[in-house]
């Protein structure tokens, strides 16, 4: 495995790996602009992006510009920003749980994050940005506080962490459609679909600002503890005996984890398997030790999702699949492989 | 002055586990921990390594109470290697060796020539020098416990306390682990089982029944058929082997 430390190996190697997620990322994102029922060359987006900085000063369509700085650009920063965002907290969950199927939807935080926003919409708390994130963040950090606690009660053991998730999902899915239908009138209920699918229609930059914050202070917290995160690899003992405070390295990248989660939930709606599928993929290209994997995972989650979303745009005519369709189609078949594999190696 | 348990006691619920134990370690010398299954030896050890709080008692490293010293700074003191740790992640021998050096690095420092020299002496200790690129799942029992050796000396601690580092090797990698457990310039604690093992490689021994130490000396002092007719429930004889000049036990039946 770790493909790149042994095809180009050293510092050169990830200098020029990084260069070229970059160029990938930016295309990635050119093409997000770029497709919708009215096309947009990639030329006309990067000179938009240059006018706008005041580098060049080329001519382009009113209309071209317009579609860009209103709609386009915007959905595919918040992609790419969600898409690190999820794949960071699913490697560092992880790490953490020593579980290589861990990630947030899968735990059910992602469906807490969904039951605490749906409170607020439907209960009427008043549905601004911050109180939205605020009632996911709630609900995450219940979800996670019921997945830790009765994965701990039952003895703890990686297996029984995913089987209270799945608990969790169920309790967090079955809240919601209570409240759902014993509250919601039917314009109410069709707004909680987007929640439960996840939709990238209707962000715009104010939500790209929050994001953006929460996934950049995300991922320099997991960062500073991506040598702790190391050391967790042969367990809490383990990583105890070698200096690292496990409770308190927890209780922050849990905290961390589910920052991130509710923000991207409360924007987009849960969106499942990206925090499952691009950390195993990241780990491939660059190998186990977390100064490497996640950045990795922050480069191909981003690009995966502008990439999912295009694909949700695209696939029907005159139609936008949720997202959370797309990347469950993905997802759910290289789930079944890491299970499948998983079990042949026990 | 190394390590020293003072009354120590360590409960699992209701359940005493760790009896009232006091025992000190001398510097640089192998100390075997006997006993039969769920006698407690192995809570004890993490109680020793500083990952459990006792109940009562205390434990002391070179005289200071252990639960006052900081996690980094114990860890750069006394390293463990557990029985049987395993890891999914797809890690070679480097990275884990590598993992020694946690306690004497910040988070964000670069990796210097003394790590490097600590990494290079733990491995070629342990004769893995030249197996450094090789991916742990490929490894056999015998050599993911030198890997562990190899890390725990990484650390570069004065007391190494090892979980019954030989249990499930074939007796070639039992020998060897003990070997060279027994030549390293650190204070050991070690649990074992086989208890000839034990009389071969050990300075002195302590042995635990229920919870409590119930012997503690040189080989020749503890082991006794007496007492392991009263600990172990065997009979056996005892005496001194013409070949190797240890004590030796034959089991009766």
């Amino acid at each position: 495995m770790s493909f790149i430390s042994r095809k180009f190996g050293g510092q050169a190697g990830l200098g020029l790996l990084a260069l070229l997620s970059l160029l990938l990322l930016a295309l990635a994102i050119g093409a997000g602009v770029g497709t919708g029922e009215l096309p947009i060359p990639l030329d006309t987006t990067y000179f938009a992006i240059t006018n706008r900085l005041g580098w060049t000063a080329v001519p382009l369509d009113r209309i071209h510009e317009s579609v860009i700085w209103d709609y386009r650009l915007s959905r595919a920063l918040v992609a790419a920003c969600c898409g690190a965002g999820l794949a960071l907290c699913g490697a560092i969950l992880q790490s953490l749980l020593r579980n290589p199927l861990a990630e947030p939807y899968v735990l059910g935080v992602s469906a807490g994050a969904s039951t605490g926003a749906v409170s607020i919409i439907v209960l009427g708390l008043g549905a601004g940005t911050v109180t939205l994130s605020a009632g996911a963040f709630a609900g995450s950090l219940a979800a996670f506080l019921f997945v830790v606690l009765l994965a701990s009660g039952a003895r703890g053991g990686a297996d029984r962490t995913i089987l209270a998730g799945v608990a969790a999902s169920q309790l967090f899915n079955a809240l919601t459609s209570y409240i759902v239908s014993t509250s919601a009138n039917a314009q109410q209920a069709r707004d909680v679909m987007f929640w439960l699918l996840g939709s990238f229609g209707g962000v715009r930059w104010p939500e790209f600002q929050l994001v953006l914050v929460m996934v950049i202070l995300g991922f320099a917290i997991c960062l500073y503890y991506a040598r702790a995160l190391d050391a967790f690899a042969f367990g809490d003992d383990a990583a105890s005996s070698l200096g690292i405070s496990v409770s308190r390295v927890r209780v922050i990248l849990f905290a961390v984890t589910a920052m991130m989660t509710a923000t991207i939930v409360s924007m987009v709606g849960s969106i499942g398997f990206v925090g499952l599928v691009v950390p195993h993929a990241a780990r491939f290209i660059v190998g186990p030790l977390h100064m490497r994997l996640l950045p990795a995972c922050v480069a191909v989650g981003a690009i995966f999702m502008v990439l999912a979303d295009i694909v949700s745009r695209v696939i029907l005519p005159q139609q936008v699949l949720p997202i959370g369709v797309v990347t469950a189609l993905i997802g759910v078949p290289f789930f079944s492989v890491i299970l499948y594999r998983a079990k042949r190696a026990a | 002055m190394t390590i020293r348990a003072e009354n120590l006691t360590w409960k699992a619920g209701k359940t005493v586990i760790v009896d009232d134990v006091s025992l000190a370690a001398e510097p640089g010398k192998m100390l075997g921990l006997l006993g039969p299954n769920g006698s407690g030896k192995s809570s004890l050890l993490r109680l020793l390594a500083g990952l459990r709080r006792a109940h009562a008692g205390q434990v002391t490293l070179d005289g200071a109470d252990l639960s006052r010293i900081g996690r980094r700074a114990l860890a750069r003191r006394v390293a463990l290697v557990e029985q049987h740790a395993n890891t999914d992640a797809n890690v070679t021998v480097l990275d884990v060796v590598r993992l020694g050096r946690t306690p004497h690095r910040s988070a964000l420092s670069p990796w210097t020539s003394a790590d490097d020299t600590a990494v290079e002496t733990a491995l070629s200790r342990v004769g893995l020098t030249e197996r450094r690129g090789q991916f742990w799942q490929t490894l056999s029992g015998g050599e993911r416990q030198r890997v562990h050796i190899a890390r725990a000396l990484a650390q570069a601690p004065s007391e190494i306390i090892l979980d019954e580092p030989t249990n499930h090797l074939d007796i070639q990698h039992q020998i060897e682990i003990l070997k060279l457990v027994a030549s390293l310039p650190v204070t050991s604690i070690v649990a074992l089982h086989d208890l000839n093992h034990a009389a071969m490689f050990c300075d002195r021994l302590a042995v635990m029944n229920k919870g409590k130490l119930v012997a503690m000396g040189t080989p020749e002092e503890v082991l006794t058929e007496d007492l392991l007719r009263e600990v172990f429930g065997i009979r056996c004889h005892i005496e001194r082997s013409p070949h190797s000049g240890k004590l030796h036990i034959h089991y009766l039946f």
